[in-house]
């Protein structure tokens, strides 16, 4: 795989017009070798309309580390996913309590806007979605376009750039102008992943990524998220017990919408401390 | 397709070279310890047993690491489950190899019985056998491996023929009881030795090709007499 070209936080807006009041320091640790943290999340809670779907959540997930949510159907994961960049704020009724943090900042401070938080956290879904009437091309650039982007040459470089992070460059390079939906399925994804790159996020969430692709296709996205985890934090969400135990450095389980257990991974797969989570990575719960 | 974690797998095979490497070299140097009545040497290999102990936990640890993490299949499953035995087995050839050097250091005392001859050939067949089982990790050889468990018996020969030999010895001169015995638990400790080259070995045809010829007649009949 081609050696992933540096990150530049290149425009990177703030989450409000205002300064963040703790500057981020992507090389800051509070002490020698203490793990520099991207999402601090305190007794955060999440309903839909009456229902509640997420209940104190207290959490800080690493940065430039793959954390993978694991957990049976309706544990709550992917809607705490999607709290991590205000995704669920698109269903009407969904409030929040508590606290999300993402490198010191308030993910949902009054004067936050959404469109930015999603921009700095992106997102790659279970089934991919390249804008089915854009070229290649265009589904990666259609972010930084939105954005206002002009330059051509800006436009170029971030193109081969974010292909070439995503693994595609090589297979796409010569036809970019076919369109996204051309594609296999495991392309595609690595497309949307390449958007997804494209605006320079400093978080990449994942629902499910490799869900809907073949063993060689998940394989290919798995080195992919092996690879990015130097530049990126990323956080995922799957069902697949031996995915999370292979890509992840941590692993949070997450069961009636209550995070039952989080530690390094190894842990979690070898000697969890709950015995639901035992049982759950087992194969034994329900 | 390469993965990210098959570096992993070759440094879990390079540890059990690493092992293998250290366990034949201790078994070395505590013959030579025997036969040069070299006490300071001896003290080596019984400290550097240690070396061999953390090695074994560390690969057994490992192998449950990678089966917990990575979820092998086939060959690449084969070789952690091999490599969990084989550790096994070249920790019990470093422990023979430490009984050897405590023995050389007694009979360090006194005269040899006689010059050593038998047993460092009986020795050096131990060792060709543990060298040939062992290279199996880094080509595997199944006709290779299964030559190594043909070469069992003659082992097993050469310590009943020292054992008679020195049995003789000790009922004609009664005063030599205590090193005769010595060197029988040496040879015991030799013929040991090539039993774990033969369990390597065997481990090695399961590795290849997913065979268990333990206890079979392919490896049982050359081994009897």
């Amino acid at each position: 795989m081609a050696e992933l070209p540096q990150v530049k936080p290149v425009g990177t807006r703030p989450l409000a017009s205002a300064p963040p009041a703790t500057p981020r320091n992507p090389a800051a640790a509070t002490a020698a070798g203490a793990m520099e943290v991207a999402f601090e999340i305190s007794g955060f809670s999440l309903w839909y309309g009456a229902s509640q779907a997420l209940h104190d959540v207290d959490i800080r997930i690493p940065a430039r580390a793959v954390t993978a949510i694991i957990g049976p159907s309706g544990c709550g994961k992917s809607t705490f996913l999607r709290a991590l960049n205000r995704m669920h704020e698109l269903t009407p009724g969904t409030r929040i309590a508590g606290e999300l943090r993402l490198f010191g900042e308030n993910l949902y401070g009054p004067a936050v806007d959404p469109a930015v938080v999603r921009r700095r956290v992106g997102m790659v879904f279970q089934k991919s979605n390249p804008f089915p009437t854009m070229s290649i091309a265009e589904n990666v650039l259609v972010g930084l376009r939105l954005n206002g982007v002009r330059d051509k040459t800006v436009l170029q470089d971030r193109l081969q750039e974010s292909l070439r992070m995503a693994a595609l460059w090589d297979e796409v390079k010569d036809v970019l102008g076919r369109p996204g939906s051309s594609l296999s399925g495991g392309q595609q994804q690595r497309l949307c992943i390449a958007r997804a790159l494209a605006v320079q996020p400093e978080v990449l969430l994942m629902d499910e990524p490799c869900s809907a692709l073949d063993p060689i296709a998940t394989a290919k996205i798995e080195e992919l998220i092996h690879d990015l985890r130097a530049n990126f934090t990323v956080v995922i969400v799957t069902h697949n017990m031996q995915q999370a135990a292979r890509v992840s450095d941590r692993t949070a389980f997450f069961y009636l919408g209550k995070l039952i257990e989080y530690d390094v991974t190894r842990t979690i797969f070898m000697n969890p401390s709950n015995p639901q989570t035992e049982a759950y990575v087992a194969g034994r719960f329900g | 397709m390469k993965r990210f974690f098959d570096a992993e797998l070759e440094t879990f095979r390079s540890q059990l070279i690493l092992m293998g490497e250290t366990a034949i070299e201790q078994v070395r140097a505590a013959m030579k310890a025997l036969v040069e009545s070299d006490r300071g040497l001896a003290d080596r290999v019984i400290a550097g047993d240690d070396r061999l102990d953390k090695l074994e936990v560390e690969i057994d640890d490992e192998a449950v690491r990678y089966m917990n993490l990575r979820a092998p299949i086939a060959s690449d499953l084969r070789l952690v489950i091999v490599g969990m035995k084989a550790s096994h087995d070249l920790e019990r050839v470093g422990d023979e190899a430490t009984s050897i050097a405590k023995r050389a250091i007694k009979l360090s005392a006194e005269p040899p019985l006689k010059p050593y001859i038998d047993l460092p050939r009986m020795a050096t067949m131990a060792l060709e056998m543990l060298r040939d089982a062992l290279d199996c990790f880094l080509q595997v050889d199944e006709a290779r491996a299964i030559a190594v468990c043909k070469r069992d018996a003659e082992v097993d020969n050469l310590n009943r023929q020292l054992y008679r030999e020195l049995t003789s010895f000790m009922i004609e001169k009664p005063e030599t009881i205590s090193r005769a015995i010595e060197l029988m638990f040496i040879s015991k400790s030799i013929e040991r030795i090539a039993d774990h080259a033969t369990n390597i070995a065997e481990e090695m045809v399961y590795l290849s090709h997913g065979r268990d010829v333990r206890h079979s007649e392919e490896v049982k009949k050359v081994t009897s007499g």
